[in-house]
């Protein structure tokens, strides 16, 4: 599927919310489900520190994809990034560096991305793009 | 007498909502709300006599300069400064730790020792680091114990000849333990050091006496007490303002300029380079008149009353851990669930329409001294409520059932 697909598909699953509390919960659940990255990558360079919540990301390149996991202290915040990986690991680098993230304020949970918040997500998402940029120079 | 619903009126910011739900806002300790009379203050000098001071011979220009110096006085006789000069208006807390650092830097020489404490912000503990590195002096912390309070035994250790600055704050940010600042600054006294206390959170709670505590230099900020962002003042004894060059040069700060010489101003003009924050200044003022109004021992001893409401209402709650626990404290709740990380609990907590700080609190060693990321920091204010503090403890209740 493509990025863009990908968004749509959350977006739909989204709107079945009645209210913040179900889009959290839900949230809640995606952070305390997921293993989302190896513990041997948990490490001090793989980190990007936020005022708030620490996150880690890892990448690997695999055929022409780049693949990604992450984790968080903070389990709202590992819910998001649960969805970011959906949307963006397993594509190729070209796509992941020309996709935006309007999408995070369509299913309501922009607050999370507010520099202010000072989680690492804003960082983060910059961060899978250097990542793509990087492999994207590779691949050329 | 002291009726809080009279008071919330004072304060429009209050009725307004967010995320649905009446604002519950219990950040005070990261800046304060303003009131009407406040906002008035600042309203009428841009409506009524915007000028630069101490500069023009115009209706305006001393208009500002007479509410600017008036303020000015307001300040000293909170404080009780033996002269208005000794008090200098600054941009805010950490611009006045900035401006005496600076000015030690001059002073000590190398193997000195400056004494800090373990509950200082950065912005007590960063500037003494830099000062430390440009002067050679050595920084040396007191420690505290598990209650969150200092251990003034090992204070004592640290005194000696040796020690030329204690600085420490007055009230914690992170756990709003009261530190015995009177026995801190008698004792540095005895060894002929100079103490400087941070006054940014004690300050909305508490009127400090500045000739009777004896302290060297008192800094505070305006928008924690009422006032306007911007805008925060340093106290120094005459003679050490004396003593310590100019921080900034410019205008406003020189008594003659030659390409050859400069000689500066009088206090405390001498550590106001450039424009300053007029309207600030005199809304800072209207702010402690404000508070004066309503009385600090009323303040003081209706914040007790919602801190320990809200101690033991949160205390009900299982796994929920207070950290700072000292008996001497002001209205300020540090807390933890048990496995829940504090930006979760705060992002839920937003949602309900209530304001808390989560975090470290720029305080990173008292976190790393409790082994935690952060907390939850709920603090208090004259103008709050327990029906408020009610709505934070059912929020916390449903935060936890949601994340556990």
């Amino acid at each position: 599927m493509s990025i863009t697909d990908i968004q749509n598909e959350i977006i739909d699953e989204f709107s079945m919310f009645e209210d913040w509390e179900e889009r959290y919960q839900y949230m809640i659940d995606l952070g305390k489900d997921l293993p989302l990255i190896n513990d041997q990558y948990k490490t001090d360079s793989n980190i990007i520190k936020g005022c708030q919540s620490k996150v880690w990301v890892h990448a690997e390149l695999k055929d022409d994809k780049i693949c990604f996991t992450a984790d968080s202290d903070a389990i709202i915040t590992k819910g998001i990034i649960a969805i970011l990986i959906r949307v963006f690991s397993n594509q190729k680098p070209k796509d992941i560096i020309e996709a935006d993230t309007d999408f995070i304020e369509k299913i309501g949970l922009k607050e999370h991305l507010s520099p202010t918040r000072a989680n690492g997500l804003v960082s983060m998402i910059k961060q899978l793009k250097m990542y793509a940029i990087a492999y994207q120079t590779q691949l050329n | 007498m002291f009726n809080v619903e009279d008071i919330r009126k004072d304060f429009p910011i209050l009725s307004r909502q967010v995320n649905g739900k009446p604002l519950v806002y219990f950040d005070n300790a990261a800046t304060s709300q303003t009131p009407q009379q406040v906002i008035d203050v600042i309203v009428d000098y841009y409506s009524n006599y915007n000028a630069n001071i101490h500069r023009g011979v115009h209706t305006l220009s001393q208009e500002a300069t007479d509410k600017y110096e008036q303020a000015r006085h307001a300040i000293q006789k909170h404080f009780n400064a033996k002269f208005a000069h000794e008090i200098i208006f600054t941009s805010g807390t950490t611009h006045s730790i900035n401006l005496v650092a600076n000015g030690f830097s001059s002073i000590l020489k190398k193997g000195d020792e400056i004494i800090v404490s373990a509950l200082e912000h950065h912005s007590n503990i960063v500037p003494w680091q830099m000062l430390c590195e440009r002067t050679g002096a050595v920084l040396k912390v007191i420690p505290m114990n598990q209650d969150g309070e200092l251990i003034m035994s090992e204070y004592d250790t640290l005194l000696s000849n040796k020690t030329k600055l204690v600085f420490v704050n007055h009230v914690s940010n992170a756990l709003g333990t009261i530190n015995p600042i009177e026995y801190i600054i008698e004792k540095a006294h005895q060894v002929a050091a100079a103490v400087l206390i941070d006054g940014a959170q004690s300050c909305p709670h508490i009127k400090p006496d500045v000739q009777a505590l004896d302290v060297d230099f008192y800094v505070a900020s305006g928008h924690k007490m009422c006032g306007p962002t911007g805008v925060g003042m340093l106290y120094g004894k005459e003679s050490w303002l004396k003593k310590l060059p100019p921080y900034q040069g410019g205008g406003e700060m020189i008594a003659e300029v030659t390409f050859e010489k400069t000689t500066y101003a009088e206090l405390p003009h001498k550590f106001e380079a450039g424009t300053p924050n007029i309207c600030g200044g005199i809304a800072f003022g209207a702010a402690i008149n404000y508070m004066n109004a309503i009385g600090f021992d009323t303040i003081a001893s209706y914040e007790h009353e919602l801190l320990e409401y809200a101690t033991n209402k949160l205390l009900e709650i299982d796994g929920l851990k207070i950290y700072g626990t000292s008996q001497h404290k002001t209205s300020v709740i540090s807390f933890n669930l048990e496995n829940i990380h504090p930006y979760d609990v705060g992002s839920i907590l937003d949602k309900m329409g209530i304001a808390v700080r989560t975090g470290h609190h720029c305080a990173q060693p008292i976190m790393d001294y409790f082994k935690i990321p952060g907390t939850v920091r709920a603090s208090f204010s004259f103008y709050n409520t327990k029906a408020e503090i009610d709505s934070l403890v059912a929020a916390v209740k449903k935060a936890k059932m949601m994340l556990a």
